[in-house]
């Protein structure tokens, strides 16, 4: 018998001694005492399995492997991958298959196993094979073909040359920051282990809404050996927000909490002794409030308020009023009336928060994962009582954020422990930590009415929805705004009026989720547009291409709208529809208990923020060493605008991107690039680099006085412009080093023109929208109620396709979001806080998917480009559950479809 | 650092589980979800270095699978046709991570309701063997389970096998497990089925559902009604009453209890039709 100490493994070929518990966490062995941290880490409950690595060939979780099972055997980690299966590696590269790249290891190593035992593996092999290992990001479409492809299945594209000068835009390129996503070198928050750093965990709240007071916390931290931190400590204003007026949180709370999970101390300390502490007897005295979980009796008279200068517990509203709706309905032929209630969903990104803070020279240094650096140092400088630039965010690779990342988390709480002590601190959330205290998806409670006239042309809408935004503001407003804008559809409606609220409760807060509330209105609004069109007597599609928005027409907010692309995108859905409708009766006809069915859904989503300034700005420089930086701050999760951004700048400058080399994001390195949100990097940042790319290109040629049509080059010193007849050098020794250290430099800014909205809600609330249209193939089991998504056809219009490759990624990884949204997602605050009973699709959930690219320039984007990160989820759900209607007869009304709610809908269509 | 052991004789584990309790663990697929700590917390005996619980061998009286048989071991497994049932399920828990290190031992003690190894054994009539420094004892797995995380093991007994009769192996049989999603899914309602015919009629049926009720269930009353029935008769002539009568589901975040008797029904049916069709 023995307590071992010391465990010999080979790892990665090389004989290696664990200095760890035996009963420690492979994947904490790994990370923390060998530094191999390309495995990582996502739920430490075996759900993810982004930990995956291979135990004499076989696939294990490292996260649920005591160190010393590891005794004695063959350890492969994605640090080890290239020397047996480096063709993974490229082919994930060359397919796309790693966005953000935090399950990309896991995917890689579980990949690995398969093809050491079955070199030729099947797609159905494949996918079982992934079936334990999940990914947010891409809807695995990529994955898998990559595997086939590294196995020799098929599937390669043939080898492209990298795209010459001014061939950038719309090359199908890898991206460009891919290397470290398949290697393993990425560097995450949980990476980021500065030496000696302080191990930090929050204290918190048990309940949903109460008052506490704090006993003894120094003598129990001193106790202990450790330090704790309280809302007494916080420097600053103790209260953040990521829109300024509504700043409504406390960093750490002070005497009352109004969520679950709300921290109300840090704890810091040597990370053995701050691991080990439980925290059942920490001195906090709770006396329990009765919690408002629903939005109703939120609203109701005499509901305690959250906030006390909020009535009814109402956050804001919105509104857009435009004709006369009440007449509209009154005129129309066929009116169709719903109502839609969706639940709470969670981003179940595979990264939760982590990072690390420390002092350099007077500024407190944070690096975590984040979609919105600037904000993010704006925000912790008021907490910590700093000035702005005494704060510095780096954002770290960030493993999916969706939105929820664009709100503070554990920044401010290792802030204040490097601040308070010093010393680097470090804090990883558990998963349950993740789920329990980030932002989610708005619930909503929503109903509609619209009429067409005889024709079937939509005469009149009018929406209402509350927007469960939870215990503080976070981006409630935006919802707020964002929804009744939204909630006609990209169709033509003269009557339209629409309202929704932001209710607070005592739920997780509601924040921004990939469309900001428009994907619920637009649950209910397409799956009314299909009653509208039975009730007309009309084809669902060509009810829709009868109303959509055309160039030239005003939208509700009266918005003449130019570079319209939904005809086209439905269009591009005639024939798939044709063939799908006739595929899904035929079968129908031969098969009894399984049912087909087919759906279509539209969506539009304007791309930045709303009728309100969202600058980007881009620096380019070049160094007296002759190269040429690109100072990009906008921070890529995965969507890709560390590539898409180089693209545009490339072809605006007029030279080939492996002349750039990149700087950034870092607040104190790259001018301020905005938020990651809104679908706005490619049209606000794009157009920011754009205009960067031309202004160095316009300065290049006129200080060379050169023709438009000039060449650009670079060599060391020297910047080189040449024609056919000429040839002419800038040589950079002889100019002045400006601030940044450059030769020469520019830096561009570009804000989309926007106009507030009145109090109508008319205006001109976006520059540029995106617009898209899905197909839904469904196979419904009548007995069970059970779904199958067979196929699912995408067609949006980017305006301009900067890169196939990445706008696939992004239309496959939307379609699986909109697919868990549509058929198992459903967060329950204090239930749902894990990935197991919290479900988001795994590979074997995913259909076909088919996305076509439709390029209607907009007049105002980049190259005429459009967002498109938010556009792919929003139509993905009505056009499922319209799908399953058509099947079934079956109308589901509360999200998610889970079996037992289509099977009573099933029934309820049978009477 | 607290006490890890892990030994490689039976012995040695028997005598630390006589001196004192210690937490029992293997695959450690359910051990380490229940922690967010980096490392279990002792005392720890790990038996998974005893190679004597590992694997699978035909003894007069039937089959014995180890403790710490892995399910992707079982999944592998050269077994007869009554055990296409238990192989199915192994290919269910979880995805591969969770097969290669889970342990068919693991899965029972842990007696989750919703265990994807439990109706399979059940319908094989599989047995447990318990083992102490005391001696040893041999309970039915239906005795052995007792409640949602319960069973009858005394904190000094290890689970060293699991104990399956020879005829059980006979017949044709069919694991389905119905999920809001694909793979790495708990169960809504799964049901084992395994019948044995002769001359075109069920001789030995037996059915097992799990995740419908506290316990998973062996249905004896819907079994009787179905000896002797033809092949083709079989999924029709299931009792629907009996099937309901077996089963006290409750109503949670995965589905309402209504709906679990339904699918528990449909789901029996379909495996009693595919398996008539196997023996057909």
């Amino acid at each position: 018998m023995k307590d071992a100490a010391g465990i010999t493994v080979t790892v990665n070929g090389t004989p290696t001694v664990l200095g760890v518990a035996p009963g420690r966490r492979l994947s904490e062995a790994l990370r923390e005492e060998l530094g191999l941290r390309g495995t990582k880490v996502g739920c430490d409950a075996g759900d993810c399995g982004a930990c995956t690595v291979l135990l004499d060939g076989a696939p294990v979780c490292a996260c649920l492997t005591p160190s010393v099972q590891a005794e004695g055997r063959d350890l492969r980690t994605v640090e080890g991958l290239a020397e047996i299966r480096s063709e993974l590696q490229a082919a994930f590269l060359r397919h796309g298959a790693a966005q953000c790249g935090i399950c990309t290891p896991g995917m890689l190593m579980a990949a690995a196993a398969l093809l050491q035992a079955n070199a030729a593996p099947t797609r159905a092999e494949v996918e079982t094979a992934l079936g334990g290992v999940l990914c947010r990001c891409t809807g695995y479409a990529k994955i898998v073909t990559a595997i086939l492809d590294a196995a020799g299945q098929g599937l390669r594209p043939a080898p492209q040359a990298a795209p010459a000068a001014g061939q950038a835009v719309g090359a199908r390129i890898e991206r460009l920051d891919g290397g470290p996503k398949v290697d393993g070198r990425e560097a995450f928050g949980a990476d980021i282990a500065p030496e000696r750093a302080l191990w930090v965990r929050a204290v918190r709240a048990p309940h949903f809404a109460a008052r506490f007071s704090l006993g003894d916390v120094t003598g129990w931290a001193a106790a202990r050996g450790v330090m704790v931190f309280t809302a007494a400590d916080m420097p600053g204003r103790n209260l953040f927000g990521v829109i300024p007026d509504c700043a409504d949180q406390p960093a750490l709370a002070a005497g009352r909490i109004r969520m679950r999970g709300e921290a109300v101390a840090a704890i810091a300390g040597e990370r053995a002794r701050v691991e080990a502490l439980s925290f059942d007897d920490f001195p906090v005295d709770w006396q329990e409030e009765t919690a408002l979980l629903d939005p109703a009796a939120a609203r109701a008279g005499g509901a305690a308020l959250l906030h006390a200068d909020r009535p009814e517990n109402i956050l804001i509203g919105g509104l857009v009023h435009s004709g006369d709706p009440e007449a509209g309905l009154a005129a129309a032929a066929h009116v169709a009336e719903g109502a839609a209630e969706t639940p709470f969903v969670e981003h179940a990104y595979i990264e939760p928060e982590a990072g690390a803070a420390w002092m350099e020279a007077g500024t407190l240094v944070i690096q975590a994962c984040t979609q919105a650096p600037v904000m993010d140092r704006d925000d912790i400088a008021g907490l910590m009582g700093l000035p702005p630039e005494q704060v510095r965010v780096i954002p770290s690779a960030i493993g999916g954020g969706f939105g929820s990342k664009l709100d503070l988390s554990l920044q401010p709480l290792i802030g204040l422990v490097a601040l308070k002590t010093g010393r680097p601190a470090r804090m990883i959330y558990s998963r349950r930590e993740s789920m329990a205290t980030t932002t989610k998806r708005h619930p909503a409670r929503m109903t509609a009415r619209a009429g067409v006239d005889a024709a079937g042309r939509l005469l009149a809408m009018e929406f209402d929805g509350d927007f469960d935004t939870g215990a503080y503001a976070s981006w409630g407003p935006t919802v707020a705004v964002r929804v009744p804008v939204h909630a006609s559809g990209p169709y033509r409606i003269p009557n339209y009026h629409a309202e929704a609220r932001a209710v607070h409760t005592n739920g997780p807060p509601s924040g921004a989720f990939r469309g900001f509330g428009v994907p619920q209105a637009g649950i209910l609004q397409e799956t009314l547009f299909d009653d509208l069109a039975e009730r007309a007597g009309m084809d669902r599609l060509a009810f829709r291409r009868l109303n959509a928005l055309r160039d030239g027409d005003r939208s509700v907010c009266g918005q003449e709208m130019q570079g319209v692309g939904i005809g086209d995108c439905l269009e591009a859905l005639q024939q798939p529809w044709d063939e799908a409708l006739a595929a899904a009766e035929a079968f129908n006809a031969a098969h009894e208990g399984l049912r087909r069915g087919v759906g279509v859904a539209s969506c539009w989503y304007g791309c930045g923020n709303t009728g309100m300034p969202n600058p980007s700005t881009m620096r380019l420089g070049i160094t007296v060493g002759g190269r040429l930086r690109l100072h990009q701050g906008a921070t890529d999760i995965g969507q890709g605008s560390n590539t898409v951004i180089p693209q545009i700048c490339a072809d605006a400058l007029g030279v080939p991107l492996d002349q750039f080399d990149f700087v950034g994001p870092d607040t104190a390195l790259t001018p301020d690039a905005g938020k990651t949100s809104a679908s706005r990097q490619t049209v606000v940042s794009g157009n920011a680099a754009l205009k960067a790319g031309q202004a160095l290109r316009a300065r290049l040629l006129a200080m060379t006085n050169m023709g438009a049509a000039a060449e650009i080059g670079f060599a060391p010193g020297v910047v080189i412009v040449s024609d056919g007849a000429q040839r002419r050098q800038i040589d950079l020794k002889a100019l002045p080093v400006d601030a940044h250290g450059y030769a020469i430099a520019v830096e561009e800014s570009y804000d989309p023109p926007t106009e507030a909205l009145d109090e109508n809600g008319q205006g001109r609330p976006y520059a540029v929208y995106g617009y898209g249209a899905h197909l839904a193939e469904v196979e419904v089991d009548m007995t069970l109620g059970t779904v199958r998504v067979i196929r699912l056809t995408a067609a949006h219009d980017l305006g301009q396709v900067i890169n196939p490759l990445l706008a696939e990624g992004q239309i496959e990884g939307g379609v699986a979001q909109g697919l868990g949204l549509a058929l198992m997602e459903e967060f329950i605050p204090g239930r749902t806080e894990n990935l197991h009973d919290y479900l988001i699709p795994t590979v074997g959930d995913m259909p076909e998917i088919r996305p076509i690219l439709i390029e209607t320039p907009d007049p105002e984007g980049p190259y005429g480009a459009k967002g498109l990160g938010e556009h792919a989820l929003i139509p993905t759900a009505p056009a499922i559950l319209n799908a399953i209607r058509h099947a079934s007869g079956a109308k589901v009304t509360r999200l998610p479809a889970l079996p037992h709610r289509v099977l009573a809908a099933i029934r309820e269509a049978r009477g | 650092m607290s006490l890890y052991l892990r030994p490689s004789e039976l012995q040695e584990a028997l005598a630390a589980l006589a001196e004192a309790p210690v937490t029992i663990a293997a695959g450690c697929t359910d051990l380490f979800p229940a922690t967010e700590a980096p490392a279990l917390s002792g005392p720890v005996l790990d038996i998974t270095a005893i190679g004597a619980l590992r694997g699978i061998v035909r003894t007069a009286a039937g089959w014995r699978i180890g403790a710490t048989t892995s399910w992707t071991e079982i999944a592998g497994a050269d077994l007869p046709a009554g055990f296409d049932m238990l192989r199915q399920a192994a290919r269910q828990v979880g995805a591969l991570q969770i097969q290669n290190a889970g342990t068919i031992a693991g899965n029972l003690c842990n007696a989750s309701p919703a265990a994807d190894g439990v109706p399979p054994l059940l319908a094989l009539g599989a047995e447990v063997e318990l083992a102490s420094a005391r001696g040893t004892r041999r309970l039915p797995l239906a005795a052995f389970l007792q409640g949602p995380r319960r069973t009858a093991r005394q904190a000094d007994e290890l689970m060293v096998a699991v104990h399956v009769p020879a005829e059980a192996g006979q017949g044709a049989s069919r694991f389905l497990k119905l999920g809001a999603r694909n793979s790495l899914v708990i169960s809504i309602a799964m049901v084992a089925v395994r019948v044995a015919a002769a001359e075109g009629r069920a001789t030995e049926v037996a059915l097992a559902v799990g995740a419908c009720g506290p316990l998973a269930v062996r249905l004896p009353g819907a079994e009787a009604a179905l000896h002797g029935v033809s092949l083709a008769d079989l999924a029709a002539a299931l009792p629907a009453a009996e099937v309901a009568a077996a089963l006290a589901p409750i109503d949670d975040i995965r589905a309402d209890a209504a709906y679990r008797v339904t699918a528990a029904d449909e789901l029996l049916r379909r495996g009693l039709a595919e398996v008539a069709e196997a023996l057909a």
